[in-house]
């Protein structure tokens, strides 16, 4: 969909801001493109709607050249978002919003009906805002504004530079989960600036690295994590890149079905004879149905009447989307070590536990070595 | 309308002044002039402003604009200096070197009100433009508006409301020197202060003065709504919204 052969560019005053650049970015995929700062990843953006012309090389956009093609025209396409936002504070959100498809004409209740449907997407009532004036906004009001705007005339293509870098983090992480949302459905090729690494393994299908101007790494999430090329990389994800890749895997990816459980009805004396052949101190009791209740565990077995008076509930459950790093952080909160994994009706599917995700992260211990 | 009261009942003030004088027939032995002649040095006066206000916005605001331009701004910084430096030359100076060259008249009064409205209006204009944010052109730019279309939507809307603070000032000022350039070229309002000094009789002296006030009051005044009017509704200093609401209340109370 978009690709760079050989790019560069270098500036007027001998500044060398990309050097070689080629890069792919499949349709639909999520490229975020990730550096330090002056590692010209904001530059390789630019030149993508040649907002900043290329010096060497060639970038097509659907096979098409796009030196070949009318440069309005090129940018009409393709959504853009910035850090500093940069409505016009003189027009309502509504204008805002419809300002590229009023370059292309399309009909003004055409306009006003693809406002109202772009506000209730990043979750503003269109009934309150589409008249509103950019001052009258909150800051992550505007921050939305913007993605809206950039998605204006439906491009399939979108550039975004830092696009929630100015917002306070909690109000970052939320436009950041919606934006995820977004584009499950939306289905859009985007490329997105970011120097924030977890911001780039949150949101990217594939990550580019950058530095100084050069492509390091171009990998999915995990391989940069589990297999980053160079010491830059390594330092640049950072020293708990294994923390940061427990957030690519889900709870489904790791957790063991359940080999052994207990019902309430049975007697404390069984329970206690089956945990004792097998070294348990723990199992986890459900109904008949397949319910999870909670955890029996050993050390209560001898001070109780029934089972149902030792059961002990579970603080936390995950679920099989759940990511590894709130499982693990539900897992140290709990008194037996373990999580439940529950399907939608409560139903036990599986167990997480400690050499579960020991065993996952098991992947690159060599190079942990140096 | 409450911003217009005050101007308004200052310039009722001033023309009963101008009436009071003009009653008096005579000071002494200085007839007073009469009605028709107070209000015909009064429309010479409005036209000179005019004339040379119309002339500074047309020749001024392209100029401002063009030196705004990223290419000609190695011109615009040392023309806003210079546009400084202009303001302070005094303006009897001016006028008497502008009729030096030109002689005296209508046309030489013009001219020298021309040159002194000029430099508010080109400074405004040229800081109007800059003020607009860079990220806010950008935006525009990288959504593929085309240069033209980044001019007219976004730079000129968002700078008007400075452009005519500029020429505001300028009209104002200009009121006051076509005054000093009446006393030249014996035309408007000018004349008769000229008439009062020569012959140091107080009555004459506001006769000229007081309506040359009331009429600075009146259009800068007039500008000032102008200025609120074309400001647009996004960048008004009270918030947008409580506007609209008071509008709501106004329109259900009629």
């Amino acid at each position: 969909m978009i690709r760079l052969e050989h790019v560069s560019k270098v500036f007027s005053d001998g500044t060398e801001a990309v050097k070689d650049l080629s890069l792919d970015i499949a349709e639909g995929e999520f490229c975020v493109l990730l550096g330090p700062s002056g590692c010209g990843k904001t530059t390789s953006l630019k030149m993508i709607n040649r907002l900043i012309p290329s010096t060497g090389g060639k970038i097509y956009i659907d096979g098409v050249d796009t030196q070949q093609k009318n440069v309005n025209e090129l940018r009409r396409d393709i959504g853009y978002a910035i850090q500093n936002i940069g409505l016009f504070p003189h027009l309502t959100v509504a204008q805002n919003i419809s300002t590229v498809p009023m370059l292309k004409h399309w009909p003004r209740d055409r306009q006003r009906k693809r406002a109202r449907e772009l506000l209730d997407l990043i979750g503003m009532p269109p009934d309150t805002f589409i008249d509103r004036y950019p001052a009258e906004l909150s800051g992550g009001q505007q921050q939305r504004v913007g993605v809206a705007r950039c998605l204006g005339a439906d491009p399939p293509i979108l550039l975004m530079d830092e696009p929630f870098g100015a917002i306070d983090p909690i109000t970052r992480h939320k436009l950041q989960e919606e934006f995820l949302k977004i584009q499950e459905r939306l289905q859009k090729t985007i490329a997105f600036v970011t120097h924030d690494i977890d911001e780039a393994i949150k949101m990217g299908d594939m990550i580019a690295l950058m530095k100084d101007g050069e492509l390091i790494q171009y990998a999915d999430p995990a391989t940069l994590l589990a297999e980053p090329k160079d010491r830059f990389v390594r330092d640049f994800v950072g020293a708990d890149r294994v923390l940061k890749g427990l957030r690519l895997l889900r709870a489904r990816n790791v957790m063991k079905a359940p080999k052994l459980t207990i019902r309430l009805d049975e007697s404390v004396e069984s329970a206690i004879h089956i945990m004792d052949e097998r070294q348990r101190s723990w199992i986890p009791a459900i109904e008949d149905n397949g319910r999870f209740l909670g955890w029996i565990e050993r050390e209560d077995l001898e001070s109780s009447a029934s089972l149902a008076e030792a059961l002990t509930p579970a603080i936390s459950t995950a679920t099989p989307r759940t990511p590894l790093n709130e499982a693990l952080s539900m897992m140290l909160g709990s008194a037996t070590g373990a999580v439940a994994v529950l399907d939608d009706a409560d139903q036990l599917v599986g167990l997480l536990s400690f050499s579960a995700i020991r065993e996952v992260l098991a992947i690159d211990d060599e190079s942990e070595g140096e | 309308m409450r911003r217009l009261i005050v101007p308004l009942i200052l310039s009722f003030v001033l023309l009963g002044i101008t009436a009071w004088v003009t009653s008096l027939g005579t000071v002494g032995i200085y007839r007073i002039p009469q009605w028709n002649e107070v209000l015909v040095a009064t429309f010479q006066h409005l036209q000179l402003v005019l004339a040379a206000e119309g002339l500074a916005i047309l020749i001024g605001v392209p100029i401002g604009f063009v030196v705004s331009r990223r290419a000609l701004r190695w011109i615009g910084a040392p023309l806003m200096v210079l546009t400084n430096i202009g303001q302070t030359i005094p303006t009897l100076a001016l006028l008497a070197l502008v009729s030096i060259i030109l002689g005296s008249g209508f046309r030489a009064a013009v001219v020298g009100l021309l040159i002194y409205a000029l430099l508010p209006i080109v400074r405004n204009t040229y800081a109007g433009i800059q003020s607009v944010s860079p990220v806010v052109i950008e935006a525009a730019q990288g959504m593929g508006l085309s240069r033209w279309q980044v001019t007219a939507r976004v730079e000129l809307p968002l700078a008007r409301p400075v452009v005519i603070a500029g020429i505001r000032t300028s009209m104002v000022v200009n009121v006051g020197t076509a005054a000093v350039a009446g006393m030249i070229g014996g035309i408007g309002l000018g004349k008769l202060i000229t008439i009062g000094i020569s012959v140091n009789v107080f009555e004459l002296m506001i006769q000229g003065a007081a309506p040359a006030a009331a009429l600075a009051i009146l259009l800068d005044a007039i500008l000032g709504l102008a200025e609120r009017w074309m400001t647009p509704r996004g960048l008004r200093k009270e918030s947008p919204r409580q506007g609209k609401r008071l509008a709501k209340v106004a329109q259900r109370m009629s």
